[in-house]
This record gives C-alpha cells, sequence and structure tokens, in this order.
C-alpha cells in the first residue's frame, strides 16, 4: 500500500476531513520521504520541517472542532522557490536573494493555505526561473531520480522531481517559455500552465510578465483539476487576471473526447527530434483517435519564428524586471565599493549568475537606442504572426497535440556550455506563452533507456477545460502516468 | 545587425550596471553574437503592416480607487535590509 504522502491529493484531503489519518500523519511521511530522497536529487531547497508540522496541526484542530479542513485539508504541497511565502526563504536559486525571506503569501500560496493546504519545501529552480534544466541554480543542480546523471528539466526542476518521486502530491511551478511542462515531461508527470491571467502572478518573482504563468505539477489528472479550482481567479494585485468565472475542471474528468477536434501541426516535428518521443507522441494522437476524437493536420506557419521572438521578449522583460535587484533593500551587497552605482555594479556582479547575466544583457541590447525598431519592435510583431496562427487552428480545431521536448532528459554539463543548443529545449513549449494559450504536459511513453516522454496539449484562450478533458480521457485509456521512478 | 564587438558588451554591461570582469567580456560577447545572430533572422518575416503585440488578448486600464493601503508586515521587510539605521536604508551617497 502506497505510504500516506503518497496518495492523491483528493485521497489524502478526504481522508484527513474523515478522520481516517491526520494532517500530520501525512506531513510527518511526506517529510521523511523528503529527507529520505533530497541528498540524492536536491530537489528542495529549503525544507519546512517545523512550520509544515505547526501548519498540519492547525488542520488537525480546525477539523477536530467540527469545521471542514478545506479542499486541500492536510494536502503536503512544494513551491518552486520563486514563489512567496511568508517567513520562508525564497531564493529564486540566487546568491542575490539567498536570505531573502518572503514578507507576503504570493496569491496562489493564500488560496491554497486557505483550503488547508500544508507547505513542505521550496523547490530548486534555474536562476530566476531561466533555464530547461535546473542547472543553473546557485544552490547546485537538481537530478532526474529516472536516472541521476541526467537532468530533470527545467526551470522549474525542482517541483517536477517532488511529484515525480511522490513526495508530494501537487507541486506549483512557474511557465515562461516551457518551464513546467518541459520538466513534467522529462520527469513522467503532469504540468499545466494555464491561460496567460486565469491565475494571478501576485508573488511570483517577475521574471517575463508578459509571459509568465504559475501552474501545477501532479501525478494525475483529478488532482490537477483539483489544483486549478484552487488557484484560479481574479485578484486585484494583478490586473492581468481576468474576470472570467472559474470552470468546473472536475466536471471535465468524465466527459471523454468524442467529437473532439485535434490537430497536429506538422511544423513541431522538428529536425533532430529523438525518433522515439515521436513515435510515443503519435501513438498518443492514436488513442485519442481510438477514443473518438477527430484527427487532422494542421499548420503554424509561423512555428520556426517563436524561438527567436522569446529570445527578444523575455530576456529584454527581464532586464527590466529585474532591475530591482540592486542590493539596496534588500539582497545581496558586496563590501568595500566607493560609490553607488560602482555598488549596484558590484552587487550585481558578484549576485547573480552567468546565465542571468547574459539573459539582462542580451535584453538590454534588444532594447537599447539604435536596435530597438530591429529586435523589440520587430519581435512584438512577429508576436502577433505566431499568435494569427492559432487564431486560424482553433477556428479548425479544438485542441492541437505536439510533442514536449524534443528529447528525453539529457546529462547533466551536456548542454550548459551552449547556451543556445539550451534554448533549444524549449522549442515546442515557447508558443503557447508568446500565444498565452493553455497547455499541458502528460505522460505518454517510456524511451528504450527508460525516461519519460510527455505529450503536449494547448487549447485556445480560456479553454482550460478542453485540456483537463483531452488529458483525463487519455490518461484513462494508458498507464504512463502510473509509472514511479524506483528512487521514491 | 548582429556583429557584437567587446566595446558592446561593455556598453550593454555598463546600461544595465553590471560591473563584468574583464576576462568575462570576451566570453559573453561570443556567446551574444551567437545568440543575436540566431535571433536576427527575424528579419527575413515579412511584418508590413503587422501589429506590435504586448498581450495575449486585449486588455484595458483596471482602476480602483486611489486610497493608500498600510503593509502591515514592516518587520518583515526591514529584516531583509542589508544595512539600516532605525527604520531607514542605509546607502552610498546618492548626490555627489
Amino acid at each position: 500500500m502506497d505510504a500516506l504522502h503518497q496518495k492523491s491529493a483528493r485521497e489524502i484531503a478526504d481522508g484527513v476531513n474523515g478522520k481516517k489519518f491526520s494532517a500530520k500523519e501525512v506531513a510527518t511521511s511526506s517529510l521523511t520521504a523528503i529527507k529520505k530522497l533530497n541528498g540524492q536529487t536536491n530537489a528542495y531547497l529549503t525544507i519546512l520541517e517545523k512550520e509544515a508540522l505547526v501548519q498540519a496541526e492547525a488542520v488537525d484542530k480546525k477539523i477536530a472542532s467540527g469545521a471542514n479542513g478545506g479542499r486541500l485539508a492536510g494536502v503536503p504541497v512544494a513551491l518552486k522557490d520563486n514563489l512567496m511565502l511568508t517567513g520562508a526563504r525564497t531564493t529564486c536559486a540566487s546568491k542575490i536573494l539567498g536570505d531573502y525571506m518572503a514578507p507576503y503569501d504570493a496569491f496562489v500560496v493564500k488560496k491554497m493555505k486557505d483550503e488547508g493546504a500544508v507547505f513542505m519545501g521550496k523547490t530548486n529552480l534555474d536562476e530566476f526561473a531561466m533555464g530547461s534544466s535546473t542547472e543553473n541554480s546557485a544552490f547546485g543542480p537538481t537530478r532526474n531520480p529516472w536516472d541521476l546523471a541526467r537532468i530533470p528539466g527545467g526551470s522549474s526542476g525542482g517541483s517536477a522531481v517532488a511529484v515525480a518521486t511522490r513526495t508530494v502530491p501537487i507541486a506549483l511551478g512557474s511557465d515562461t517559455g516551457g518551464s513546467i511542462r518541459q520538466p513534467a515531461s522529462l520527469c513522467g508527470v503532469l504540468g499545466m500552465k494555464p491561460t496567460y491571467g486565469r491565475v494571478s502572478r501576485y508573488g511570483v518573482v517577475a521574471f517575463a510578465s508578459s509571459l509568465d504563468q504559475i501552474g501545477p505539477f501532479t501525478h494525475n489528472v483529478e488532482d490537477m483539476a483539483l489544483a486549478l479550482e484552487v488557484i484560479s481567479g481574479q485578484d486585484a494585485a494583478d490586473s492581468t487576471s481576468v474576470n472570467e468565472p472559474v470552470p468546473d475542471y472536475s466536471a471535465e474528468l468524465t466527459k471523454g473526447v468524442k467529437g473532439l477536434r485535434v490537430g497536429i501541426p506538422k511544423e513541431y516535428f522538428v529536425e533532430g527530434m529523438d525518433p522515439e518521443v515521436k513515435t510515443a507522441v503519435m501513438l498518443a494522437a492514436d488513442t485519442l483517435h481510438e477514443l473518438g476524437a477527430e484527427v487532422k493536420p494542421i499548420s503554424l506557419p509561423n512555428s520556426d519564428a517563436a524561438l527567436a521572438v522569446y529570445y527578444i521578449l523575455a530576456p529584454s522583460e527581464a532586464s527590466s524586471n529585474l532591475a530591482r535587484f540592486d542590493g539596496m533593500r534588500y539582497g545581496f551587497r558586496t563590501p568595500g565599493a566607493v560609490n553607488l552605482i560602482e555598488q549596484y555594479g558590484l552587487n550585481r556582479r558578484d549576485g547573480f549568475g552567468p546565465e542571468v547575466k547574459r539573459r539582462i544583457m542580451i535584453g538590454t541590447y534588444a532594447l537599447s537606442s539604435g536596435y530597438y525598431d530591429a529586435f523589440y519592435s520587430k519581435a512584438q510583431k512577429v508576436r502577433t504572426l505566431i499568435k494569427r496562427d492559432f487564431d486560424a487552428a482553433f477556428a479548425q480545431v479544438d485542441l492541437i497535440l505536439t510533442p514536449v521536448s524534443p528529447t528525453p532528459a539529457f546529462k547533466l554539463g551536456e548542454k550548459v556550455d551552449d547556451p543556445l543548443t539550451m534554448y533549444l529545449s524549449d522549442i515546442c513549449t515557447i508558443p503557447c506563452n508568446l500565444a498565452g494559450i493553455p497547455g499541458i504536459s502528460v505522460p505518454c511513453g517510456l524511451s528504450s533507456g527508460d525516461l519519460p516522454i510527455g505529450v503536449q496539449f494547448y487549447a485556445n484562450l480560456f479553454q482550460d477545460q478542453t485540456l483537463i478533458r483531452a488529458a483525463a480521457a487519455y490518461l484513462k485509456a494508458t498507464n504512463w502516468h502510473k509509472k514511479i521512478p524506483a528512487l521514491n | 545587425m548582429s556583429h557584437i564587438n567587446d566595446k558592446d558588451v561593455r556598453h550593454v554591461a555598463k546600461l544595465a550596471r553590471l560591473a563584468l570582469p574583464e576576462e568575462e567580456i570576451a566570453k559573453y560577447q561570443g556567446q551574444l553574437e551567437r545568440i543575436l545572430g540566431h535571433i536576427s533572422e527575424l528579419k527575413n518575416k515579412n511584418t508590413d503592416n503587422v501589429p506590435a503585440m504586448s498581450h495575449p488578448f486585449e486588455v484595458g486600464n483596471v482602476m480602483r480607487d486611489d486610497v493608500a493601503k498600510r503593509f502591515e508586515n514592516l518587520p518583515g521587510l526591514y529584516k531583509n535590509a542589508p544595512e539600516m539605521e532605525e527604520t531607514f536604508y542605509k546607502v552610498k551617497k546618492v548626490i555627489e
């Protein structure tokens, strides 16, 4: 039988609310697993042992008093370390925020707290969420539990591993160009980026504000629906969050895909794609077809430009967002500067790692006098072309099916000295953020080397429920999401 | 438009307030040149009469009453300060 913390979030909340077991027992069970595995995976940067037990006891007390413990009563949750949790260290895996203690809760954190969730720890990431392998962390890389010599994907690698090793049933990440979906794919779990504006960004440290979105990792689709129901909704503190009713995602779980129109864009089967990935993804399309979906080829002709658009817009926004890290009110300060300007330069030289500096410089260059039109303005226009491709496609289909990552997990160190090749890891996930549409990665196979492969579904703006519907039907017909790495 | 020399790297680093050590200039120059070379392929896309996009869907201004709200957890803010005196952040002289 599964240990308590390895159950689904729904089973845990039901069990805790029904007093079959206590939130404290679940938290203790989860903490034992986290501490046992973290030496090998480095998924967690901070383990909130004391805080989690206090939170769990509070949930148990509430239930003992006769109240309902909430939809996430006693459910252990892990948070990417760029999400604010009051009183917890929030580093963004950067030396510049090495000792930063969050002074407030992110919107999503507050929503989960209100439903009785228990936060077990803060998970590793590429510094400021910039990367595809979780190797750009100032606190060492996270390792893939399926093969410790390999990367877990990134930037939310720690959250993906936290769920893949079943230390928690739900972890939150952030996705700017694939940072939830790509690690979910490489670790064999579900990961979703909701529609831009569906979830408030208040309390996630900003990377690229027009692309960032918070989303969950889970090991089953029922928990994904539940997590989305809890974290979605409008927030006065994020003016880009939208006033749209939150769908009943759980009602989508049993609808099936009969009659659903599914498009497969030929442009996503890029040169250099691992043939095993292609085969697994096409088999997923066959499964949807067998379940009654209508599958047809489509074209997204400007997909070839997505990477270039992204690597202008995201660094440009980052160069502006990261200007706040100057070591004045908080953050790392280098001793010995003679004046203010020198102080800024030294704090940022010593506080930021190489990838962050690289992206700040790309962005600063793209926005600088003489280059703005050729780079930034041009990229914004091509972003419109990419969005129009999706508008045209969604006039014909309800769902788009693509690979997530062109290859299964690669080896640690393999791409670290070659930023451009690393950037290509996100070629299938980036267009989603540019268009603002929702995307989900769902396990769809294992490679011959026993490494997870994921399939990605896209839906139109605010059609997040279509992703849950398709994922639920697909997972009911397959067993890939039930495969667990030996390390758990 | 993608040729980057070491002078450009120094200029950009200065704008971004990054005091780069001399030995890193050449490294970044090569990497930036390669990356910018790749992304400058965008010039091949015809964008005549295409509007620029800064947001996934149309948004307007979100208005609220202009009422100041106190942030309650001031000790939580002060705790993160590298250097303080009473309730003031201590920094180098701003005006020389």
